[in-house]
């Protein structure tokens, strides 16, 4: 008796310590994100000025061009989640079916497309000349929609963001446990009902974070609103850092753009997760959804069979288009081609490094993120901590890229560590995703959990093998599938650096494209998507179902 | 009893393994593709853009021809294109490794000289026969070209006949421009229309604006979307006709020609002031002019050669796609309007 009551006093004095060191991990991400980001920006304005912010502040145009920002990135992020949530709605709802998991794999395509491939896909089906308007013309039709204008901005960003916002509600459905649907079915719950008390309380842990990453991507969205934009009136805010950054070489002034950019993202982005604050679930054992009342209810099969098609082919009539693109181009020369394959296993190392950094730096701010909300009751300062993962999207790489390269020309080794730093930057872009994919079902997980962990003692490695990690898996392997795959489809980063003796597949696609090569360009970036796919596909098995 | 549990023979946890695998495949794939360099010979670093150093354009033959001579290493660093360029000459300061920078255009070249990072090429140019004028003791011209519209004969049989008739014409054709403020095609086309129009530019612009389908950030997006079908005409250049029919043997895509004539675009290479090579650097400068890397220009860079060699352009070049009438201001006078001339092209088309 004494010694288990020794053990206890030990253990209750190792959770006090705990206590203090589980905030580690998150501040330590945090202490690292802040100074990478927070380092490169004073990097510039060290060597460049601050820019003049007088003239930013009372600039007229400015003005209109942030208007524009804020229009475009409200509309894009409204259309897109808001119609994301029928869909997934119609994915939970409709959870077996062939193809399903195909269709699912596809949703995650678009997001990790370079955007100028996918913008081609998009014309080649909406566009003047595209399917659609010629099958119009052949039935007699002169109709053609009108892709270039905040119209084709809106279709690229929905294009762009709906899958991925669909990616990222479905989990909300597999925390829902059996007893409330059992329960529901009981009472004999509408659909509009079910939607209202079940699947709201369990949406309302992932919307925030999704609202804010499709916004974020909206916001700071940059070729598809200058290709599809049809004029200088369409102009976002990271056109003008670029003006500022290229043309007009005033780096201060793009760090000082960057950062109200910055600010403006961090304020809405708070806003958006203090006004939907997460309200916790029924607990329960989660055990699909096979007592869901409406599942089989013939008008509700009919509405998500719809649902299910249309968005299908929205998304992937563009898709095809880059494939047939693709597969009418020089396509063995260009597969034969040994430079192709090294350039492929570049992106694939950069891509590899850059998801794992990411997911580290996730799961940091995830663990810290949950401390603050269970243990010590602050669901503000979790937001933030939150937040601090997400704002990497609101600042240019190009800003970032910038910085951390006058930093690595103080110290001379630009040509030593290019393909890492291209690594580190593409972890920041991916580290968003990954967090929002993580940090929703941990908590959700602690909240179950927390009180018998603490009962049993149950802490640290142990803790996170046995009772965490389970239920991240899933969630960590989407995150980590589509991190790679969409640091692998990156362009931008990497033609930043030096990259003629060390391309990656993407920037060998720019070249291609640049070098009037349009036709080897399509087979390329088939042989991207493809790839992407195969990645996306083989980490998300390797990381969900192998690691259990 | 509490503690046992809590702390059970850990087996080999298969993360981890996974983990150190993936750490291992990334590291392997990250060694093997970067390039070694070969510290033996002298090494000559020459910034250039992306499409000059591709596996097509003249980087590698240039390369090839060059090194065979010298018994150096040339080396390219390819970067996105000549604001680029000039972007990272200026983030370097002192520090650049760069020896030459080859790739500006004529806009830029005021900018490029006003950094005090470029040194005069020290080459005597009277001997040679330039197909333009040229005297400049900064900058070697090595190729240049005319700005024009090209478009698919199929979709569009008589093309306008003058940048006037393009304008004013309301049931023109729809083109595709490049916006000046990211690319520039798009800024020649600004300076190409002050040329034509002079102080009535912006309203100039806003006659042709209901006919501008979309403005791009580049050429590439502008090119792409053309051959889609998307427009039947895009401001490109015009040897652009020449790949065409050098490459894919079609004749279908022509260039407009403009009876005002023009605007010349001229790109450009100098040496720095830092090199620590200075001699190999004016080297290079002067094998640029060689007839060896004249005769690779026109089918790899697809412009024209600034050298007159002798030897007759290829085929494909038409000698009726060559302007008339060659238009140009000063770069001085361009850098000091440039920002203005777009903010007047930037208002007449938010209108």
């Amino acid at each position: 008796m004494d010694k288990s009551l020794a053990v206890r006093i030990v253990t209750l004095s190792r959770m006090r310590a705990y206590r203090v060191i589980s905030l580690w991990p998150g501040t330590l991400a945090v202490a690292f994100l802040s100074t990478l980001i927070g380092g490169s920006l004073v990097g510039i304005m060290a060597r460049f000025g601050t820019g003049d912010l007088t003239a930013i502040v009372t600039d007229a145009y400015l003005h209109s061009v942030i208007g524009f920002t804020l229009w475009q990135a409200t509309l894009s992020t409204l259309i897109s989640v808001g119609l994301a949530l029928p869909i997934a709605r119609a994915y939970a709802r409709q959870s077996h079916f062939v193809g399903r998991r195909a269709l699912i794999t596809l949703m995650g395509l678009p997001m990790v497309m370079p955007v100028i491939v996918a913008v081609l896909g998009i014309v080649a089906v909406y566009g003047h000349n595209g399917v659609i308007t010629q099958l119009m013309r052949t039935a007699g039709f002169t109709w053609s929609f009108g892709i270039y204008g905040l119209g084709g901005i809106l279709l690229a960003h929905v294009f762009f963001n709906l899958p991925l916002a669909v990616r990222l509600l479905l989990p909300a459905w597999e925390q829902v446990p059996g007893e409330s649907w059992r329960l529901a079915s009981t009472l004999g719950m509408s659909s509009t009902q079910l939607f209202r008390f079940i699947e709201w309380p369990a949406l309302s842990a992932f919307l925030p974070g999704t609202l804010v990453i499709v916004f974020l991507l909206c916001f700071t969205s940059f070729a598809v609103v200058l290709t599809l934009g049809g004029g200088p009136g369409a102009t976002t805010v990271e056109v003008a850092i670029y003006q500022a950054l290229r043309f007009d070489f005033d780096p201060g002034r793009a760090t000082l753009l960057a950062l109200i950019q910055l600010a403006l993202c961090a304020t809405i982005a708070l806003t958006m997760s203090r006004w939907l604050r997460s309200q916790p679930l029924t607990q329960g054992l989660q055990e699909g959804l096979r007592n869901r009342p409406d599942r089989k209810a013939p008008l509700n099969r009919a509405v998500d069979v719809l649902l299910i098609t249309v968005s299908a082919l929205f998304i992937g009539l563009p898709i095809a288009a880059v494939v047939v693109a693709g597969l009418e181009g020089p396509l063995l020369r260009v597969i034969l081609d040994s430079a192709l394959w090294s350039a492929t296993a570049r992106s694939l190392g950069i891509a590899l490094i850059a998801t794992l950094i990411a997911s580290i730096l996730a799961l940091g701010l995830a663990m810290t993120a949950r401390r603050l909300v269970l243990v010590q009751r602050r669901p503000g300062a979790t937001d933030l901590v939150l937040l601090a993962g997400s704002v990497s999207l609101a600042i240019p790489p190009m800003v970032i890229g910038t910085g951390i390269f006058l930093w690595a020309l103080m110290t001379g080794t630009t040509e030593v560590f290019t393909l890492l730093l291209i690594a580190l930057i593409n972890a920041l872009m991916v580290l968003p995703y990954a967090l929002r994919s993580i940090a929703p079902v941990l908590i959700d997980s602690g909240r179950r959990h927390h009180k018998l962990c603490e009962q049993l003692g149950l802490q640290g490695w142990q803790r996170f093998r046995r009772i965490d990690w389970p239920a991240i898996r899933k969630p960590t392997a989407f995150a980590v599938a589509l991190g790679s795959a969409l640091s692998f489809g990156d362009m931008g980063v990497a033609a930043l650096f030096d990259t003629s003796g060390a391309i990656t597949l993407p920037v060998m696609l720019y070249h291609r494209m640049s070098a009037y090569r349009f036709d080897e360009a399509a087979v390329t970036a088939l042989v991207l998507v493809v790839m992407s796919l195969i990645l996306f596909w083989a980490l998300d098995r390797i990381v969900g179902r192998w690691l259990s | 009893m509490a503690s046992k549990p809590l702390r059970p023979s850990v087996p080999k946890e298969p993360y981890v393994k996974i983990l150190k695998i993936l750490c291992g495949l990334a590291s392997c794939l990250l060694a093997i593709t970067c390039p070694t360099t070969q510290a033996a010979k002298t090494q000559l670093t020459v910034y250039t853009y992306a499409s000059f150093v591709s596996e097509w354009g003249p980087g590698p033959l240039i390369e090839e021809h060059f090194e065979a001579q010298c018994d150096c290493d040339l080396k390219f660093v390819g970067l996105e294109d000549g604001a680029a360029l000039l972007s990272r000459l200026k983030l370097e300061g002192d520090r650049s490794p760069a020896d030459v920078i080859l790739g500006l255009d004529t806009s830029l070249t005021v900018e490029a000289q006003q950094t005090g990072l470029l040194q005069g090429h020290g080459l005597d140019l009277e001997s040679v026969n330039f197909a333009l004028p040229w005297s400049n003791p900064v900058f070697v011209p090595y190729d240049f070209g005319y700005f024009g519209f090209v478009y698919d004969s199929e979709a569009l049989p008589v093309p306008p006949a003058s940048l006037t008739e393009l304008v004013n014409n309301s049931n023109g054709p729809r083109i595709i421009i490049q916006d000046p403020r990211t690319s520039t095609p798009g800024l020649g086309l600004v300076l190409w229309m002050r040329k034509i129009f002079d102080a009535a530019d912006e309203d100039a612009w806003a006659m042709l604006a209901p006919r501008i389908v979309t403005v791009t950030k580049g050429w590439s997006e502008a090119y792409g979307l053309f051959l889609k079908g998307e427009a039947p005409m895009v401001l490109s250049y015009t040897t652009s006709p020449a790949y065409h029919r050098h490459v894919e043997q079609t004749d279908r895509y022509r260039v407009a020609m403009f009876k005002e004539g023009h605007y010349r675009q001229v790109e450009v290479a100098a040496r720095l002031g830092t090199s620590s090579e200075p001699q190999l650097a004016q080297d290079f400068l002067g094998f640029l002019l060689s007839d060896t890397v004249q005769n690779i220009l026109p089918t790899s860079n697809w412009m024209l050669p600034a050298v007159l060699t002798g030897q007759p352009l290829p085929e494909a070049f038409h000698s009726d796609e060559v302007p008339q009438q060659m238009l140009r201001f000063d770069p001085a006078h361009v850098q000091n309007q440039r920002k203005q001339w777009i903010n007047r092209w930037l208002s007449a088309l938010s209108r």
